[in-house]
């Protein structure tokens, strides 16, 4: 309970400041000079990666490059060979896994269910973090917001394993966001997900940093990134090769190297967002904008 | 991370929708139900054999012995009562007990409900310990003798299942499978060189293992059993609400907080005990703990606070039923109690086997 309070008092003003402005110096995550091995390929190289409260961090890259892998590395799920760790400015293995989990919620890529629980007891399952605390009591309110938010409220009574695959990722966020951390940690999230629930998801991204917490997000869709997050990392074969915010980082000179395919950024004739484009030219003239 | 495909019991679509508000009503109604039944079968148990005793019989000879009245019965009736019928059917519910549970926490743990300690080759395992206590003739541990080896070697065995069974934080039901079926050949060769060095007398003692029977029943052999039953049972709810966590998977489980490498020992050990108490009296009796977690969680849903105590009392009620069944379907003659179970209960594996396979669209 204190230790919420603690990172209650430590998030909150960042919150209070304003939401969408730049995010302040602390740490929620941090990973140093990590590097990580899966088998024999050394997957991340020395990558440095800061979570900071209030704002939305998205990692992007083409297949392959170590997004996920740095994630479950940031959330202490493979062991590392090199560099370091921190959570809420302590090493992460200082923590208990019961504390971790009132720190930070992880979305895996993909969920499954040994047994047939409903939708309700899924997210639910969220909510062990708590109990034995104070905040205990606000299981049911956290439990119904987040079925809510996530528009899963509709069928929380079905089996888990009945639901289709969008149906599924949604319902796994929600179990991710009524654990109510101050981290959220979530791989591809918009995955299987329609074009009305991938701009539901990133909102409520949006919404869980104006209220202090920190997201890291690994996305596909670079349109989405721009959009919606404060600063985004490309990663780069195992190592982070731009960090910041969008309209720096989302270039068409470093995309084109990382993602081995022609790209430009343009202004959306509207609101003047930058748009990243695949460069069609060779298949024909048009497909491109002014 | 590999992709990973649905598992096993993926609940049919029509299971959606009203099922839901019966589900939670459901513990509360199974649970009086099965107590219920477990009182009946019990008297009746206590009552029906080669020498009948009256219903009213039975209840004046309990409240005698407990200072509450009643009457001492006769001789014959109150020897074979107290010194035939109920320890065997105090047994009965023991080991029903544990293997109901033992089954309920090892489809938890392996997140597998094909998970069974007599299929995996966990109660085999146990009895290898159990038949070279015989035939070497160990009392180092006086009356426990045979239950401590039991549980030795049961450990060792889920250990083993355990560490061959799984790859990438999953057991494929395959693996698993497989995997019984060696243990189990490994754990009947040693059973069978007990049984080529034991003498006549150990000979009689060891070869009721491999058929399961309750027919030995004393009140020193429910003490013995006693201590790791009553840990085992009492220490699995504690397990509940994390054995849900698990059926996430290894890593959500960890991120909601399960410290699961130690969950993962306490519960191997729980079921060690469980299985070992249930094998060191009654040999290997199978499927119970198959059949029964199976049947709650059909009716009650997959929630393990419900589900492990519920499966305990659903053991005991189908244990004490089917021993029943084994003393008086052919009397005078006793049926084993292991092949009555395994009779039973092999058909429902094999569908049991169909229903996954058809649901993974098959092995591969």
């Amino acid at each position: 309970m204190h230790l919420l309070r603690r990172v209650r008092a430590r998030t909150a003003p960042a919150a209070a400041s304003a939401p969408d402005a730049a995010p302040g110096p602390e740490a929620l995550a941090e990973a140093r000079d990590v590097s990580v091995r899966l088998g024999a390929r050394t997957v991340v190289h020395g990558a440095n990666l800061t979570v900071r409260p209030g704002e939305v961090l998205a990692l992007v890259g083409p297949n392959g490059a170590g997004k996920s892998t740095l994630l479950a590395a940031l959330a202490g799920d493979l062991p590392l060979i090199a560099g370091e760790l921190r959570v809420a400015d302590r090493p992460l293995s200082s923590w208990t896994p019961r504390e971790l989990a009132t720190l930070r919620a992880v979305l895996p890529q993909s969920t499954t269910l040994a047994f047939p629980f409903t939708v309700e007891e899924v997210v639910r399952m969220g909510r062990t973090p708590w109990a034995g605390t104070p905040a205990e009591d606000g299981d049911e309110a956290a439990v119904a917001d987040a079925l809510r938010a996530t528009e899963a409220d509709g069928f929380a009574a079905r089996p888990f394993s009945a639901l289709s695959g969008g149906e599924r990722a949604r319902v796994a966020l929600a179990r991710v966001l009524a654990q109510r951390t101050p981290l959220l940690l979530l791989d591809e999230p918009t995955a299987a997900l329609d074009l009305r629930h991938q701009e539901l998801v990133l909102r409520l991204c949006r919404d869980r940093a104006a209220s202090g917490a920190g997201v890291a997000v690994v996305l596909h869709d670079l349109g989405l990134a721009a959009a919606y997050a404060d600063r985004v990392a490309v990663l780069h074969e195992g190592r982070v090769a731009a960090c910041g915010p969008p309209a720096e980082v989302l270039e068409a000179e470093l995309l084109t190297r990382v993602y081995r395919q022609p790209v430009e950024i343009v202004p959306h004739p509207r609101t003047g967002e930058p748009l990243v484009l695949p460069r069609r030219d060779t298949l024909g003239s048009g497909s491109t904008s002014p | 991370m590999a992709q990973r495909e649905p598992t096993a019991s993926a609940a049919p679509q029509r299971e959606a929708g009203g099922r839901a508000g019966r589900r939670r009503a459901a513990p509360a109604l199974l649970t009086a139900g099965l107590l219920a039944a477990l009182l009946v079968l019990v008297l009746l148990s206590a009552g029906i054999g080669a020498y009948g005793i009256p219903l009213g019989d039975i209840i004046g000879s309990v409240r005698h012995r407990a200072g509450l009245g009643g009457a001492e019965l006769d001789r014959v009736a109150e020897s074979v009562l107290w010194n035939v019928r109920l320890p065997r059917v105090v047994l009965a519910v023991l080991i029903g007990a544990s293997l109901g549970c033992a089954g309920a926490l090892m489809q938890g743990v392996f997140g597998n409900p094909l998970a069974e300690p007599a299929v995996i080759g966990i109660s085999s395992g146990a009895a290898v310990g159990a038949a070279s206590s015989i035939t070497l003739g160990l009392t180092f541990f006086g009356n426990w003798t045979v239950t401590a080896c039991a549980f030795v070697t049961g450990l060792a065995t889920v250990l083993l299942v355990y560490a061959m069974s799984r790859s990438g934080g999953r057991t494929e039901v395959v693996t698993l499978i497989l995997t019984g079926i060696a243990v189990n050949a490994f754990a009947m060769a040693l059973i069978g060189l007990c049984v080529f060095f034991a003498d006549s007398a150990q000979l009689t003692q060891i070869t009721f293992w491999q058929l399961g029977s309750l027919a030995q029943a004393t009140w020193p052999k429910v003490l013995a059993v006693l201590p790791c039953a009553a840990a085992g049972l009492l220490a699995a709810p504690l397990y509940a609400r994390k054995l849900d966590l698990l059926s996430l998977g290894e890593r959500p489980a960890r991120h909601l907080g399960v410290d699961v490498e130690r969950l993962r020992v306490a519960l191997v050990v729980v079921v060690a005990l469980l299985t070992a108490a249930a094998v060191a009296v009654a040999g290997i009796i199978s499927f119970v703990g198959l059949l029964v977690p199976h049947l709650l969680r059909m009716a009650a849903g997959p929630g393990h606070r419900f589900l492990v105590p519920g499966s305990a009392l659903g053991g005991a009620v189908v244990l004490v039923a089917a021993d029943l069944a084994a003393r008086t379907i052919a009397q005078p003659a006793e049926l084993p109690l292991g092949v009555l179970t395994a009779l039973v209960g092999s058909p429902f594996f094999f569908w049991l086997l169909r229903r996954t396979r058809r649901r993974q669209g098959g092995w591969a």
